[in-house]
């Protein structure tokens, strides 16, 4: 099982190594095209800014990678940031283009409640979800950020409401990916990185 | 469904040990940091705070080795911060394990840090800390460890940080700090009133009833403390089913 972290310069990519050591998952990192199309199982964190992530993976050649892995099959988890750089376009950098894996694009989050959303929330659960496998419905995860994908679709498993509802959990055949962070929501955090390991074919 | 009240253990250490003192003076040491939030980590804690009240230059070495080891026993969110005045140190500190930075006597100093800092980690990593005194009929911010008084309006600076770029503010009452006589709800609630982002209210924490009425009166989003968790004057576990039956929105785990 060879499960590689995306390095762009994310910062939260020590605290998901850390999270999958504690699980006993080996990980390492990818940086350049030929580490990144060498792996059973891929995770894009992300902190920060869209046009910053996406211009990043960019310089690095990353991104027609990421979409060739994606299309011939690799499991890929992406988290927070990660997840927004799926979508097509963001309102956080109207010039940049997402990896586009989904049509929809992310937007800025109404100002009706306090923003950033930062802390812990619950998910509505709207279909079924691997990445939610035996986590109780009630459980809290921790979300922070100011923009969201509204919508995904089908791909929209869980959704969460803060400002607006928004996609919590994406899922589409082999692409997962969260807008809280698993690697700082404590236990049911780490049991959304098991069951993504698990579905890879790890032993999460 | 909504967002949890956060219960948050703050650590302030001399950059190497926790220590712990009444109104900012007469510190003494009160533990090793990484000991200390393995069991906040555990015993459910939302977040955890690690300041430099030191903040002195040389030592800043001593205290990212601090944030690497803390940060080591974490699965929930880390703030840390002392002494910050430059985006490097933001970066230093965001490096070694960090997800939030605050800011407080430099961004008084030059508010455009605020702003740089958020381009650069983006506004959900930026948290201004204020401490504020009552004067009079309002309240100032003061600097340096709580010792030099500025004459800023601790609401308006509140709001003008916001504008700037932080994402959220963490606001000590000075008055309150180390007395265990309650947060300082008026405080808190103006400034939570005047901004838009989540607010941390900090010191004077006892009781749970004085959580409830953080969250109540004082409108906070979470409530940090340090000695009662410490010396465990109060659990966490037991202070969140008292919320939770309360009416309040918490986490509760195990």
């Amino acid at each position: 099982m060879n499960i590689a972290l995306v390095e762009y310069g994310a910062g939260n990519l020590p605290s998901v190594e850390r999270a999958l050591t504690r699980l006993g998952v080996e990980s390492r990192r990818a940086s350049t095209p030929e580490a990144l199309s060498a792996c059973d199982a891929l995770i894009l964190p992300g902190v920060g800014h869209f046009g910053a992530l996406m211009r990043s993976l960019n310089e690095r050649g990353l991104i027609e990678p990421l979409r060739k892995a994606v299309s011939s099959g690799v499991p890929l988890l992406g988290i927070c940031l990660g997840l927004q750089a799926m979508f097509a376009t963001s309102d956080e950098a109207p010039g940049d283009s997402g990896l586009a894996l989904f049509p929809q694009k992310v937007s800025a989050l109404p100002p009706t409640d306090r923003l950033p959303h930062m802390g812990w929330n619950q998910l509505r659960r709207v279909r079924p979800s691997k990445l939610l496998e035996n986590v109780a419905g009630d459980s809290y995860f921790y979300f922070a950020h100011s923009y969201a994908a509204l919508d995904a679709g089908e791909a929209g498993v869980a959704m969460c409401d803060h400002s607006a509802s928004f996609v919590a959990v994406l899922e589409r055949e082999n692409v997962f990916a969260t807008q809280f962070h698993p690697e700082k929501s404590g236990p049911v955090g780490a049991r959304v990185l098991s069951n993504f390991v698990q579905f890879a074919g790890g032993k999460g | 469904m909504s967002l949890a009240h956060r219960i948050i253990p703050c650590l302030d250490t001399d950059g190497e040990r926790v220590v712990k003192g009444v109104n900012f003076v007469n510190l003494r040491d009160a533990g090793d940091p990484a000991e200390l939030a393995a069991r906040y980590n555990i015993e459910g804690a939302d977040e955890l705070v690690v300041l430099d009240i030191a903040a002195s230059r040389d030592h800043r070495p001593t205290f990212l080795e601090t944030i690497r080891r803390v940060a080591a026993e974490l699965a929930i969110p880390l703030t840390a911060g002392g002494g910050v005045a430059t985006v490097d140190e933001g970066r230093a500190i965001l490096r070694a394990g960090a997800d939030k930075l605050t800011v407080n006597t430099a961004a008084i100093r030059h508010p455009e840090l605020l702003t740089a800092l958020a381009a650069e980690f983006g506004s959900q990593a930026v948290v201004l800390a204020i401490d504020a005194k009552r004067v009079g009929d309002h309240w100032e911010a003061f600097v340096r460890g709580g010792s030099v008084p500025t004459g800023i309006d601790a609401v308006a600076w509140a709001r003008q940080g916001v504008d700037c770029g932080a994402g959220e503010i963490l606001i000590t009452s000075m008055d309150k700090d180390g007395t265990r006589s309650g947060f300082d709800c008026p405080l808190t609630a103006a400034i939570s009133r005047s901004v838009t982002v989540p607010v941390i209210a900090s010191g004077g924490a006892d009781a749970p009833d004085t959580f409830l009425e953080v969250f109540r009166e004082g409108r906070a989003d979470a409530a940090l403390a340090a000695s009662i968790f410490h010396d465990r004057i109060q659990g966490l576990g037991e202070l969140k089913k008292y919320l939770a039956d309360h009416g309040v929105s918490v986490r509760q785990t195990g």
